[in-house]
């Protein structure tokens, strides 16, 4: 039976398979999901911001630390790094602010970050103005995205 | 070490709840008014605590709110977050309105302009309270306001502020007609340097 293991902000979880990673309501924040199909282990990290600051030793709260991190502890549990592929999601405008939104920061600095590490983006479902659930799946590497105004989609 | 909410005093909370307080009872005065019955505030809670608290307090995160956001300018920066829960917007919806709303996904665009509307009057109101205590000069923007998971629309207060650490301060208060009562919430939510500086006006270093 497999266990589902929740994400929170700011954090990432590792699991192998058949585990399912959740993450909840994410707004502006981004869920990168790497999957690594042949040993099955698949890791979720829930970004917050764009750009880590030297005095916040937090590094899975921002994109340019969390990715590399989830990545290196991947590959400690047998994990290829070219083997792995990225399903990304969230980055919305919840309320339609003006200017370059925290959001798009994040999807922004999350690419980046992706191709620096040479992990290819399989998929996303990123921007919008509305918050997204997500759960990957360890087994398939299928990620669903949930939100009120969608309902289930699978990318 | 850098300044963050968690750092306050007993004596410095009291005057954060004060100026809760105070703003709360003019809120009422503008809710009576406008919803043509008595509205009384119970005496607000404070808590400084932790986004993920916050979502686990207002009912998890997946949890379906109308948020409201205002932000603050001019001598104070920072913004006000109201988070609307189900039960008031239907009662909202009722007095203003004259229909009852089943469920949010049904809410029309005059549902949401009265939100809107609720949001202004309520930050008015709080604002002009402590303005007028502080002193100092406080610009509100229009309000913007999205109906979505909790979860979800606090990331914006968290994005915000989660350079400067991972708690906020949040406001609870009962607003208390003669039928019914509904629970509120507010993230009252001046930049740092803004709260010293309201602080300092009321004379608590």
């Amino acid at each position: 039976m497999e266990e589902r293991i929740v994400v929170g902000i700011s954090d990432q979880k590792i699991v192998r398979n058949p585990d399912i990673l959740v993450s909840y309501a994410l707004g502006s924040c981004v869920g990168v999901c790497l999957h690594d199909r042949i040993v099955r282990v698949a890791g979720l990290a829930h970004i917050l911001l764009p750009e880590s600051k030297p005095w916040d030793m937090n590094e899975y709260k921002y994109a340019d630390t969390a990715v590399a991190r989830l990545a290196k502890d991947m590959e400690k549990l047998g994990c290829m790094r070219y083997r792995m592929t990225a399903k990304i999601s969230g980055g919305a405008n919840m309320f339609y602010t003006n200017g370059r939104s925290v959001g798009d920061k994040n999807v922004e600095a999350v690419k980046k970050e992706l191709a620096r590490l040479n992990i290819r983006i399989v998929a996303e479902d990123v921007g919008g103005n509305f918050g997204r659930t997500l759960e990957f799946d360890s087994a398939s590497g299928r990620l669903i995205v949930r939100s009120i105004q969608r309902g289930h989609i699978e990318i | 070490m850098m300044k963050t909410y968690e750092n306050f005093n007993e004596l410095q909370r009291d005057v954060i709840r004060e100026i809760g307080n105070i703003g709360a009872g003019s809120a009422a005065t503008a809710l009576s008014q406008l919803l043509n019955e008595k509205v009384t505030i119970s005496v607000p809670s404070l808590h400084i605590i932790d986004v993920e608290k916050i979502i686990t307090v207002l009912g998890g995160p997946e949890k379906i709110v109308a948020g409201v956001l205002v932000n603050m300018t001019q001598d104070i920066e920072g913004m006000l977050f109201y988070i609307l829960n189900n039960e008031f917007v239907r009662i909202i919806h009722k007095q203003l309105l004259g229909e009852p709303i089943d469920d949010y996904k049904n809410i029309t665009e005059i549902g949401m302009s009265a939100l809107t509307e609720i949001a202004n009057i309520l930050s008015g109101s709080y604002i002009n309270a402590l303005s007028a205590f502080t002193n100092l000069d406080i610009r509100l923007s229009t309000p913007h306001i999205a109906i979505d998971m909790v979860g979800a629309l606090l990331n914006y207060p968290a994005a915000r502020f989660g350079e400067i650490g991972d708690k906020l301060l949040l406001v609870e208060e009962d607003f208390i007609s003669d039928e019914e009562s509904v629970t509120s919430h507010m993230l009252i939510m001046p930049d740092i340097r803004s709260l010293d500086l309201i602080l300092k006006r009321l004379g608590v270093e």
